[in-house]
């Protein structure tokens, strides 16, 4: 199925997790967010929220800024 | 430190402790940094170490999957409290899901509130920012806001419940310094919470400027990091803040128009 995430489309699994999203982008355990479909994930939710086929997800952390 | 020990480290000067305090929290250093624009995180840390600096602001954004090291990374091994922002947002609901998000990745609900009227100034829009402000408030943020160097809407931020109100010197990264000193110290006396000069300072005196004028901290990234030498800025902008403190503490003498001998007049 087909998913965005951080704005690409890219074709994932049927019940693939929020924590699998996260690790195909970065091995960082601490110091990164999820928000699906605009909707911040707590990181204790991860590994039991699957995507659904269209879903936003965004993984961002801490950059240089401000 | 015990009493004894402070009197042998340290000249008489009769400081004393002067803790700046945001929230309940204390921190020694008064200036915060930013770490925007460094050209490599290696310069970074060196800069922050030599700042001094015990609180400094980070974005968030995308995960880049190429990126090596971290920012986060340097402020935890160099035992920094990172202070996510807002920056990039221009509405309140922008900012709210954004600091939602520094809140998640970071392990702290404190929080620089930034929304910006448009790219090309980077100037606050106060309409969104107050809404901003007591949506964050009510989602249990501690709120530091960076804000127009507007006394009224500096008011407003405390009334809705901000920890701290930062107002600008200058827009963002202009290195213009502190373009209204008038209203800053209007600012300053108004307020019931600390007030942090954030943004326009370009060089130490402008940093000793804004603590002079009565403000509780400095929040400068450009500065440094932009600097031919970003380290020596750092260092330049530490004992700025400091002088600048110490002065404001002193008092200063009145301004006369005419000169007042500091001399004893000589008997001829």
């Amino acid at each position: 199925m087909d998913v965005t995430i951080n704005g690409e489309r890219r074709q994932v699994a049927p019940g693939t997790t929020v924590t699998e999203v996260v690790r195909s982008l970065t091995r960082a355990e601490r110091g990164v967010a999820v928000a699906l479909n605009d909707e911040v994930v707590p990181r204790a939710e991860w590994a039991r929220t699957a995507v659904a086929a269209d879903d936003r997800v965004d993984v961002l952390t801490a950059v240089q800024g401000g | 430190m015990t009493d004894t020990a402070t009197a042998a480290g340290r000249p008489a000067t009769g400081a004393g402790p002067d803790p700046l305090v945001i929230a309940g929290q204390e921190f020694d250093s008064r200036l915060i940094m930013g770490t925007g624009g460094a050209p490599s995180l290696h310069v970074l840390a060196e800069a922050l170490r030599a700042s001094g600096t015990e609180m400094t602001t980070v974005a968030m954004r995308r995960v880049d999957p190429g990126a090596r090291g971290s920012v986060w990374d340097v402020l935890r091994e160099n035992g920094i409290r990172a202070l996510p922002n807002t920056a990039g947002c221009f509405t309140a609901v922008d900012a709210l899901r954004t600091a939602r998000l520094g809140r998640e990745a970071l392990e702290t609900d404190w929080v620089k509130l930034e929304v910006v009227a448009d790219e090309r100034t980077l100037l606050p829009d106060p309409v969104e920012l107050l809404d901003a402000a007591e949506r964050l408030v009510d989602d249990g943020f501690t709120v530091l806001a960076y804000t127009n160097d507007d006394p009224v809407l500096a008011r407003r931020l405390e009334q809705v419940g901000c920890a701290a109100v930062m107002p600008l010197g200058a827009p963002i990264g202009s290195g213009l310094g502190i373009r209204n000193p008038h209203n800053i110290e209007l600012i300053v006396e108004e307020a019931g919470v600390p007030v942090i000069l954030d943004a326009g300072i370009g060089t130490a005196s402008e940093a000793a400027l804004a603590m002079e004028l009565g403000c509780d901290a400095v929040l400068l990234a450009t500065a440094v990091t932009r600097a031919q030498e970003p380290v020596l800025m750092a260092r330049a902008m530490r004992d700025a803040v400091s002088a600048g403190r110490l002065a404001r503490r002193a008092g200063r003498i009145p301004v006369r128009r005419y000169a007042h001998a500091s001399s004893p007049s000589a008997e001829k």
